[in-house]
């Protein structure tokens, strides 16, 4: 042991810790940043949820045309299943090309006349309601009595379905962006290689990439499930485990994606390029804004192997169908592959400076 | 004395260009070698591979008894010191937490109030690195390379770009660690950095070493001479100019004439009066002792300042 030297000192910093608080610090200092990982993601589920929300079940606009005061017309105005309306022809016309009627009853001859576009489903429905009033006001009798029960499961709502999508899209974003946009800004700074000449454990920056990302998507995920639950009642029916290893795995798969990028590119807008390349067609084919099944058939294997795909459906059974953690097991399996792969061509391709 | 520094015949090219055309260094401990020259001339090439970034194409390294690659690459780097050119640190970061960062790559090292101390930027410690001037970056910069307490310390340019108070308090922060014993191998294009803090200088020049030795070996180099410079619109008749007794030389670049004299009173009398005979009119007429810069100007036909002009335009 050397003497001690005034001024000298074996007083330690722990390189893992201060390179992650760096990161941190870098990250939460930069309003722009926050917004895009935790407020973008809040103001678009309030925007879909409100244009999706569950309304009561809409009546149809029916235009009549009728020369007086009948039983068959009162039938129609009085009914509750219908928003019926005596026009002038013209405007009932008018109205129907414009689909602000789904249908138009002439009342003015012998039997009733409908007109109404056959291929709109819509239209069909209104025309069937208008023509069951109009019979039993006539004096048909049914005879069965149907009992209805109507239904609201939890988890069938639009906003249910959307939320994990949300989730799921959050952390493919923050996960690319953060890792693979962050390697390429200090590779370009020179930081990189800055730090590659120091006595800094490579392994040691890489990690503290690995814990930063853990902390944003800790507070990431517990944002948008608690706003989920709180603004809209949207809750985890399924395990809750499940839902934060799916995460996690998912978060590796993509920070691993953005690795990739990270690992060669020094320019920002190249980076900026490659990273929608990559994910563009995730937004597409994965069904985070809704469902992938009208894809055909010989895109499915493929779509299912896409990483968004895999994470939005694990969150969206998870969330919305209470499955286990066993249930999401496949979707699992294919996130951590993505991952390892990412991983592995990334420390092969990688370069400090 | 125990060396620092020394290798033998680096080589490093990039496809066909020959960056670095086999250079050796020796550097003893406590000394501060400069390698001064253009930008271009292969200086930071040289640096970086001496600092491990990049690998020779050929030739050997060893710093402080240790190389590269043996399998104590962190222990060779735990007692080095690195400030590289352009390097910008994190921009949101304060100035104590840049330093805290890399204080805590080092085994041992200095105290971070210590270093900032040294450096002059105790009062901008809670500073965000993007406030601060250039001359505060660069003093960041140093300062990031000395928090370890290394024993030698590689500058590439530390003062290019700063004037001339910045760059003279980063001067005192350099005088500072070697007066602790420090090595330093520094590079620059300022002749004036070069012969204030340099025991040693080596010139390079398109990848080689062109010449070698302290400040003054090199000036003497040049003999016992003088320089008169003036600029002129009359008519110069440069062939009687030359046949004066002491005239070495006399350089002309459009209305500018550049004479080499002997150091001697009584020639520069006969120059001015062989002026005044020809009624030719000097404007800006100056006279001065050999510098570094002359030792360039001699050793590649070209002006240090003239040479970084074109390596500038080049690189645009």
């Amino acid at each position: 042991m050397s003497a001690p030297v005034a001024g000298v000192t074996s007083e330690r910093f722990h390189p893992l810790l201060e390179l992650t608080k760096a990161r941190l610090r870098e990250f939460f200092r930069e309003p722009g940043m926050i917004f895009w990982v935790f407020g973008f993601p809040i103001v678009m589920a309030i925007g879909l949820g409100l244009a999706f929300r569950s309304q009561p079940p809409e009546k149809p606009a029916v235009a009549l045309l009728a020369p007086g005061e009948s039983g068959a017309a009162r039938a129609l105005l009085e009914s509750d299943v219908l928003a019926a309306v005596s026009v002038p022809e013209a405007e009932a016309l008018r109205g129907l090309a414009r689909t602000r009627y789904a249908l138009v009853v002439d009342l003015r001859g012998a039997e009733p006349v409908y007109r109404y576009d056959a291929v709109s489903s819509s239209a069909r429905l209104a025309r069937a309601l208008a023509d069951a009033e109009l019979q039993r006001a006539s004096g048909r009798h049914d005879v069965l009595s149907p009992r209805d029960e109507p239904q609201t499961l939890p988890g069938t709502r639009y906003i249910d379905f959307l939320l994990p999508g949300l989730i799921a899209l959050n952390i493919m974003g923050s996960s690319v962006w953060g890792v693979g946009y962050s390697f390429v800004v200090a590779r370009k700074r020179k930081l990189l290689r800055r730090f590659a000449v120091t006595a800094m454990r490579r392994s040691h920056y890489l990690l503290s990439y690995f814990f930063s990302r853990l902390v944003f998507l800790g507070l990431e995920l517990g944002v948008l499930v608690a706003f989920g639950a709180l603004a809209f009642g949207t809750i985890v029916q399924g395990s809750g485990l499940g839902l934060v290893l799916a995460a996690l795995i998912g978060a590796a798969a993509f920070a691993g994606l953005g690795l990739l990028i990270g690992a060669r590119v020094d320019n920002t807008e190249v980076a900026t390029g490659w990273m929608n390349f990559i994910q563009l067609p995730m937004w597409v084919l994965s069904g985070a804004y809704f469902t992938n099944e009208r894809f055909p058939e010989w895109m499915q294997p493929f779509i299912q192997a896409l990483p968004l795909t895999a994470l939005v459906d694990a969150l969206r059974l998870t969330y919305n169908e209470g499955a286990t953690l066993t249930r999401i097991a496949p979707e699992l399996a294919i996130l951590m592959a993505w991952a390892l792969a990412g991983f592995a061509i990334s420390a092969r391709t990688f370069r400090w400076q | 004395m125990a060396k620092a520094i020394v290798c033998r015949g680096l080589v490093k090219r990039y496809g066909k260009k020959v960056a670095v055309d086999g250079i050796d260094l020796e550097v003893e401990k406590g000394q501060c070698l400069g390698l001064l020259g253009p930008n271009g001339a292969g200086k930071t090439t040289t640096v970086e591979m001496l600092e491990g970034l990049h690998a020779p194409d050929a030739g050997s390294i060893e710093l402080l008894g240790m190389r590269w690659g043996q399998g104590n690459d962190h222990a060779l780097r735990q007692r080095l010191g690195v400030q590289l050119q352009e390097t910008t640190l994190g921009d949101k970061l304060q100035v104590l937490e840049v330093l805290q960062l890399f204080r805590s790559f080092c085994e041992r090292g200095r105290r971070i109030d210590e270093v900032l101390d040294w450096v002059g930027l105790r009062a901008e410690r809670q500073s965000r690195y993007h406030t601060l001037s250039g001359g505060q970056k660069q003093r960041v910069a140093l300062a990031c390379a000395l928090v370890g307490d290394p024993e030698l310390l590689f500058l590439d340019e530390p003062t290019t770009g700063l004037d001339p108070r910045a760059r003279q308090s980063l001067w005192q922060v350099v005088e500072r660690f070697r007066a602790a014993g420090g090595t330093v191998l520094l590079t620059t294009h300022y002749m004036e950095e070069a012969a204030t803090l340099c025991d040693r200088i080596a010139i390079m020049d398109q990848g080689k070493l062109i010449a070698g030795g302290t400040p003054a070996e090199l000036v003497d180099g040049l003999g016992q001479v003088q320089f008169v410079e003036f600029e002129t619109g009359d008519a110069v008749d440069v062939a009687s100019l030359e046949r004066l007794d002491g005239v070495e030389s006399v350089a002309r670049r459009e209305r500018q004439y550049r004479l080499t004299v002997g150091r001697n009173v009584k020639r520069l009398t006969s120059v001015l009066l062989e002026l005044e005979r020809q009624n030719v009119v000097p404007i800006g007429l100056s006279t001065h002792q050999a510098t570094l810069d002359d030792v360039f100007l001699q050793l590649t036909g070209r002006g240090l300042q003239a040479a970084q002009t074109v390596a500038e335009e080049v690189s645009k």
